[in-house]
């Protein structure tokens, strides 16, 4: 069943690289990764590639193959044919590091500016009582293995170096959605989703859904009713007027779901 | 050399569950503390964990509680648990739980809004809190989130985010340093290096807590990823502890089996808690040939009554898929070698003629992604193949049950690494909790530690030396030997000759090659530089891939009996007086493992008399059932 595949990979370090060609073994039934690893254990052994699970579970593989965001643990070799060439290139929206592996502290940076969930004060643990209806919306967005595949391929960021410091990009404007959507949650997060968090900046073209192998519909499930969510604050005339006469109303509900 | 350096209280080594709580802990308890991982936040194995967390909170049969937890978990580890860390578990394990919806948890839900629970295999009731099959991916999410929740308290308090917990990710210890070379010194620090950048780094702290998981990259066939190299297992030999049970590894019954590159990776044992049965070549459901004469009394005997079970759990006996891992293991590994395997060496694993497909969609959505991205097979149409997988070691540090401290001074354990909790054979879902349960406890001893101390302990330079000598010897080795292949000659000999089946001959030939891998090892070298370099990486991991295999090989020598995860060809019955012995590895003074036999702590009369006569009789001796007998007259 074996045959020998022709691979490019990205080799190099400190901004500098080019592409490598290697012939290397291919056996039935593997994935990108199993090559890459025969090319570390056979010709390349300090060729450097993130890895954890290789089971599409950790999220921590991800690279450009044939310049598509993929997991190389999820992309099986029977997807090509043996005469193609295969072109492994490191993500391109991040820093690379050294031949496959990025600096994605980009991500992690995002991760602590979003205010953490906030349950009310007068639940105890033990006392939660949620309905799964309620819950399986939030949960969807909890399925993220933090592969970063989404904020790779974002437009707005990928091509795009000076919107990084005010865009968290579809992962981080999702887990706020998640938050907003968590039935305990009493924190405000609508105005700070669009002016903090650079919300207005997506528009929806939902390449950040395409690339999900967890197969969240990021754009339509957490984006747009985020968006709807920010419009209806700010265009609903009794919450203006509130918002100018009292204090804001944030939501103080501390059980069922908060509107949206 | 230039060696980046930091000073801390608590030096957690390992972001996984386990690790994460400890870390969370020490610092609610006002220590500045460090989380050193080698993959980035959140990749760690906790992620793979599917089925759920084991807590008895009763919320889908009121009659749980925590002693049936507690007689679940000492059952499923033949008596051979240490019975303190068992009932610490089975108390404390709701409380971890709710906790973690308190930080954002997701659950999934009963009618009535709690906790949902589902049946996994030993558990009496419907007992583990999960969601769907990605528990693991939860409980790791949550933890991080945690984490940077306390960053974020901290931004606002201090100014700076990581005042007091910082996390070291992509980042090595290949070394923790002690005050002085006597086994009874106190911890120091921990040495190790950035993957990133290769550059040495030092961390100054009185307390390290070891959160590592486990060693299943000594095997070919494992559901474990590549940090699972047995580090915490070997640095605590290193600096002077003592690890126990290392013969015990489970072998999960259900790892993929084709193609052959996702070998080992898990299926999971929520498959059979949700209806899911195995079935041999012929079509035959095997388990109930394989029902062990101590749980008779506990299984279902014909498929009638195995398939009632699942809506009237009160009037049936539970179907035999549902036995221990161990058990399961065995007989599958049983039927294949029988001849009655299925076409790529497993057997069959049905839940597609089971359960309608949206159902199976519902409940097992990342099994349906799995099987049909990896093997094309799609599992509400047909059945999957599965065999038996290296999955997780019982054995580790010997560590006190309360505090989780080791026997050197400063050193901590928690989770995979340490050894007791689960005895010869761990429960599906109650790793989730132990991680959780020990993890806070390790956390809170290492705080008590820090705080008892009079002065920061000093590393000798001399010790500092060594570190830095041993850590970049194999980069200045270009033409050595090549690390994958010393790598891949140690996983086939564990899986073929220290696997699930073991002779005694087998193992002694598996030690000659461990000796022999130990001199190649030390001549592994690695070309390339130091950022990111994963032959390096490697060549440094070997060491204690190899120190932990030895240590697995010995005990399994010596103890000739069957019992859970530790199955001998030669010695196929479980013994009465084997189950009052534990094996300790340590190492002499030359770098040798040594094992000795220890006495296994009694068990506390009241615990004990949570047992009924009949099943007491099929595990201990005479002696102790006569003692049992006393307790019972003088109530």
């Amino acid at each position: 069943m074996g045959y020998k595949a022709k691979f490019r990979v990205w080799r190099g370090e400190g901004g500098e690289g080019a592409l490598e060609d290697f012939v290397v073994e291919v056996n039935e039934g593997e994935v990108v990764l199993d090559v890459i690893h025969r090319l570390q254990a056979t010709q390349a052994p300090d060729l450097a590639v993130r890895w954890n699970c290789k089971a599409g579970k950790c999220g921590s593989c991800s690279v450009e193959i044939n310049g598509k965001p993929r997991l190389g643990c999820m992309t099986r070799m029977s997807t090509f044919t043996e005469y193609e060439t295969i072109t492994v290139t490191p993500m391109r929206t991040f820093p690379v590091i050294k031949d496959l592996v990025c600096d994605v502290s980009f991500n992690y940076q995002k991760a602590r500016e979003i205010p953490s969930f906030t349950p009310p004060d007068n639940v105890k643990p033990g006392e939660y009582r949620m309905q799964q209806i309620d819950v399986e919306r939030s949960q969807e967005f909890r399925k993220c293995i933090e592969c970063f595949m989404c904020n790779n391929v974002c437009h707005v960021i990928r091509d795009h170096e000076e919107n990084k410091p005010a865009f968290a990009g579809p992962r981080f404007l999702m887990r706020i959605a998640e938050l907003d959507m968590h039935p305990y949650d009493v924190a405000d997060r609508k105005d700070s989703a669009q002016e903090e968090h650079g919300l207005g900046y997506c528009n929806i073209t939902k390449c950040c859904t395409e690339v999900c192998p967890e197969h969240i519909k990021i754009t339509d499930n957490a984006l747009i009713p985020m968006k709807e969510r920010v419009v209806d604050r700010k265009y609903d005339p009794l919450v203006w007027l509130g918002s100018k006469i009292f204090k804001r109303p944030g939501s103080s509900n501390p059980s069922g779901s908060k509107a949206g | 050399m230039d060696i980046e350096r930091h000073e801390y209280d608590v030096v957690v080594i390992g972001a996984g569950g386990a690790g994460l709580r400890a870390a969370i802990e020490a610092r609610q308890q006002g220590k500045r503390t460090a989380i050193v991982c080698k993959s980035l936040f959140g990749k760690a194995h906790t992620v793979m964990a599917e089925g759920g967390a084991a807590a008895a909170m009763g919320n889908v049969n009121s009659d749980d509680n925590w002693m049936v937890h507690f007689r679940d978990t000492m059952r499923g580890g033949k008596f051979l648990n240490n019975p303190r860390m068992a009932e610490l578990h089975a108390k404390e394990s709701p409380d971890r739980v709710w906790e973690l919806e308190a930080w954002g948890a997701l659950f999934d839900r009963t009618k009535d809004g709690r906790i949902s629970q589902r049946n996994f295999g030993g558990h009496e009731y419907p007992r583990l809190a999960h969601v769907g099959d990605r528990t693991g991916l939860e409980l790791i999410r949550t933890l991080q989130q945690r984490v940077v929740a306390l960053q974020q308290e901290d931004e606002r308090l201090h100014g700076d985010a990581e005042a007091y917990i910082k996390v070291f990710a992509e980042c090595t210890i290949t070394t923790l340093l002690k005050q002085g070379p006597a086994r009874d010194a106190g911890i120091s620090g921990a040495f190790g290096y950035w993957r990133e950048t290769g550059r040495l780094i030092c961390f100054d702290a009185p307390a390290v807590v070891l959160a590592t998981g486990g060693i299943g990259k000594s095997y070919v066939v494992t559901s474990n990823s590549w940090e699972y190299t047995g580090d915490g297992h070997a640095l605590a030999l290193l600096a002077g502890a003592s690890l126990i049970n290392m013969e015990f590894i489970q072998f999960h019954p259900t790892g993929m089996v084709w193609p052959p590159s996702v070998r080992g990776i898990l299926v999971t044992e929520s498959v059979r808690g949700d209806g899911g049965v195995l079935r041999n070549s012929e079509g035959k459901r095997f388990m109930f040939d394989y029902i062990p004469e101590v749980f008779k009394d506990k299984y279902a005997t014909t498929e009638e009554e195995a398939d009632r079970w699942y809506n009237d759990q009160a009037n049936n006996r539970r179907p035999p898929e549902l036995l221990p891992r161990d058990e399961v293991a065995r007989a599958i590994n049983s039927e294949v070698k029988a001849g009655r395997g299925s076409p790529h060496g497993g057997v069959f694993l049905d839940v597609s003629s089971r359960l309608p497909a949206a159902e199976i969609i519902k409940r097992l959505p990342s099994m349906h992604h799995q099987f049909k991205e990896l093997a094309d097979v799609d599992i509400t149409a047909e059945p999957m193949e599965v065999g038996p997988t290296c999955h997780y070691i019982m054995g580790g540090v010997e560590v006190e049950a309360d505090t989780g401290a080791s026997s050197v001074p400063g050193l901590f354990a928690a989770g995979e690494v340490s050894g007791g909790m689960h005895g010869s054979n761990r429960l599906g879902g109650n790793s989730l909790s132990d991680l959780l349960v020990f993890g806070r406890r390790a956390g809170a001893g290492a705080a008590a530690y820090v705080d008892r101390l009079a002065a920061r302990p000093v590393t000798p330079d001399d010790v500092m030396r060594a570190a830095e000598i041993e850590a970049v010897a194999p980069l200045s080795r270009a033409g050595g030997e090549n690390p994958y292949e010393v790598h891949h000659e140690l996983q086939r000999t564990m899986n073929e000759l220290v696997g699930i089946i073991r002779k005694a001959e087998e193992v002694k030939e598996a030690l000659e090659v461990v000796t022999k891998l130990k001199e190649r090892a030390a001549a592994t070298g690695a070309p390339g530089g130091r950022i990111y370099n994963p032959g390096w990486h490697l060549a440094i991991d070997l060491r204690n891939m190899l120190l932990v295999s030895d240590c697995v090989a010995r005990a399994a020598l010596i103890r000739e009996e069957s019992r859970g995860g530790h199955t001998r060809d030669d010695f196929p019955g479980m013994s009465a007086e084997w189950r009052r012995k534990l094996l300790v590895c340590a190492l002499t003074a030359d770098g040798e493992v040594s094992v000795e036999e220890k006495e296994q702590p009694p068990m506390r009369d009241d615990l004990f008399r949570l047992f009924d006569r009949a099943e007491l009789s099929k595990y201990v001796t005479a002696d102790e059932l006569a003692d049992y007998d006393a307790l019972v007259k003088e109530s």
